[in-house]
Order: C-alpha cells, then structure tokens, then sequence
C-alpha cells in the first residue's frame, strides 16, 4: 500500500474499498453455501424420518 | 454489457466499490417478493395433504429466492429504462452501485440454487414449475413482450400469478383446478392493476419508451380495457366458492370486495380527466393490493382453520 504521510491516495482509497467489497463479499457467498448445506443435511433428516440412527451396528 | 464498475463517487473516473449487501437485496425486488411469498404459502396451505413444517419452510425459502433472482434479472435487463424513469431510477444498477455484470451473476445462481433446491428437496414438479416461473418473467415478459406490445403485462402476467400454484406443488407433487384457479385470479387482477399505476405514470412509460397501454391506446382504451379485466377478475375469484376451494368466509368476502373493486373500476372509467382521474387510478391501485391480500388471507385463514379443527 502506498501512503504519502498520513495521507491515503485516491488510488489507495479505491484499493482498499475494493478489497473491503470483496471480503464482505466472500462472507456473503460463504454463508449463502453454508445455509444452503445446513438446509439440504436437515431436509435429508427430516425425509428419512426419525429412523435415521436407528439402524444396526 | 460493461462487466466494470460504475464510478458514483467524488473523483470522477475512480473506479468505486460501494455495493454492500443491502444494494443485492434491493436487486431482489423484496416487495414483490413478500408478495410471492405471501401467494405461495396460501397455495401451500390451500392444498390437500400434508408437507412437514421444515420441507415447507425451505420451499417458501426457496419459491422466495426465484422470485428474488428473476428480480435481479430483470433489473439487469431492464437497466438502461430504469435509469430514465422516475419510479426506478433509485435503483441499485441505475445508482451505480452494482454492475450489470454482477447483477447478472447474481441472478443466474440465485436461479439455479432455488430451481435445484426445491427439486431435490420437495419434488420436481414444483421445482420444475419454479424453472418455468423464472424463465416466463425474464424471457418472455422481460425480454420478448415488455418493450414490444401493450399487452406485455397481460401475457408477463402469468409469471406473478404461478408462485400459488408452486406452492400447491410443493405439497401435493400436481397441478390441479384448483391451483389452476388461483393462478387465474393472480393473472385477471394484474391488468387492472399495472393498468392502474400506468395511468396515473404514464409519463414515465413514455418517456422510457414502453409500450404500455394508455402511452400506446390511449387513456380512454385503457380505462375500458380496466374495467373489463375487473368484470373478468371478479368473476373469476367467485369460483373457488363453486369448486368448494372456498367456503362461506371467501364467499363473503369475495363478494363484498369484488363489488368495491368493481366501483373503485367505474370510477377510472367514468372520471377521465383532471385530479380526480389521477386519483382514481391511484384508489384503484391501492384498493387492488388490499383486495389480493384479504382475498387470499381469508382462504388461506379458512383452510388453516380446517386444518386445525380436523
């Protein structure tokens, strides 16, 4: 990153904004795809029923 | 379509990044969302049989986020109209805070993610209807119908009026009459009530270049063409009662909201010109949205007490 000073050029501003949409980003789609797990393990539970553990060693 | 991002801000040129999530959720049209939410569970509720409570919820989820994706779609289809009307200009594309690109991303995942989700998850036939309620809204009513013919909203129409019978779907794995009536009363309610809006912004229609009915037929056409679809509509919410989809609350109501529907459709016919027919058109357009939720609560109100009772 390149600071003249204290001072922050336009074009550091900008990078920094970027990575900052870009992470927020990132957590966004990574929660999205963890919702969407929790939702498919729970639906495949609720589907098999409450048999579903109960099965021979 | 420019896959760069658009500068809002203070140094002109600067690339700027300033969508957050807010400016994506906007992208899904949460209004019109609710609504599709709304319609669905009623068509879920509606339906014979039984979907567990979990089952239900993530097809609602799912319904929701089609709903949402085809929203996002159409805003990226639709971006260089929205920005000049006045309705649609505060837009995220329009404002520059999301690009076209990225709505488009956004669009096509939300799309396949909700498709799959439903179809693995509650059945294909609901899943496959949910496709096919995507496709209708961005390729047919979006692409084809919207800026080429004054009945764009007429046909498009059907894309808002599938989520009851997706719903339905969803617990019974079929399409049936009755899911098909619900679908018909969605579909003859929203002429008279894009009509209705129309009217009373039919500069921006013109200005936008869309054919939208008053900008090409004129005033007069659409305000007897309202009140055709109003005869067609309320005639059409009078079947459940005969197909024993509704009972005496419906009947009730059905009758009694579809007589003040009729009288708020006189008025846009009758009154033409000055305030009073920009108000009227107005009345209209907000009666209509209290109209589908009452209508549509009260069924849903007396199935869910059937259900309870039983």
């Amino acid at each position: 990153m390149t600071t003249i000073g204290t001072v922050m050029t336009g074009e550091d501003k900008s990078e920094e904004q970027r990575a900052q949409k870009q992470r927020t980003r990132s957590i966004g789609i990574a929660l999205g795809l963890a919702l969407l797990v929790v939702l498919f393990y729970v639906a495949t539970l609720v589907r098999l029923g409450p048999d579903v553990l109960n099965r021979p060693i | 379509m420019s896959g760069t991002p658009v500068s809002s801000g203070a140094e002109a040129g600067t690339p700027v990044f300033e969508s957050s999530l807010t400016d994506f959720f906007q992208l899904m049209k949460p209004r019109v969302m609710s609504l599709v939410i709304f319609t669905a569970l009623v068509g879920m509720v509606a339906a014979p049989g039984n979907l567990h409570p979990v089952l239900g919820a993530i097809a609602l989820l799912a319904i929701a986020v089609g709903a949402g994706a085809s929203g996002a779609l159409n805003m990226w289809y639709e971006a260089d109209i929205d920005a000049v009307m006045q309705r649609t200009a505060a837009r995220p594309i329009p404002r520059g805070r999301v690009t076209e690109d990225e709505a488009l991303s956004f669009g096509v995942i939300l799309s396949v993610a909700s498709v799959l989700t439903l179809g693995v998850l509650v059945n294909w036939v609901a899943g496959s209807l949910l496709a096919l309620t995507i496709a209708f809204y961005v390729f047919v009513y979006t692409m084809w119908l919207k800026r080429r013919t004054p009945h764009n909203i007429v046909i498009g129409g059907a894309a808002g009026a599938f989520p009851p019978m997706v719903g339905w779907a969803a617990v019974t794995g079929s399409v049936s009459i009755e899911s098909i009536v619900l679908f018909l009363i969605i579909f003859t309610w929203t002429p008279p009530h894009f009509w209705a809006l129309a009217l009373y912004r039919n500069r921006d229609y013109q200005r936008a270049g869309i054919p939208m009915l008053p900008v090409v037929a004129g005033d007069v056409e659409t305000r007897k063409q309202i009140l055709f679809y109003s005869v067609l509509m309320v005639a059409t919410a009078a079947v459940p009662i005969f197909i024993g989809l509704g009972g005496l609350a419906y009947a009730v109501t059905s009758s009694v909201l579809g007589v003040v529907f009729l009288w708020f459709a006189f008025r846009v016919w009758s009154i033409r010109e000055g305030r009073d027919s920009d108000k009227a058109a107005k009345q209209l357009f907000l009666f209509s949205i209290f109209y589908l939720f009452v209508l549509f609560a009260v069924l849903m109100a007396e199935h869910a007490i059937a259900a309870f009772l039983t």
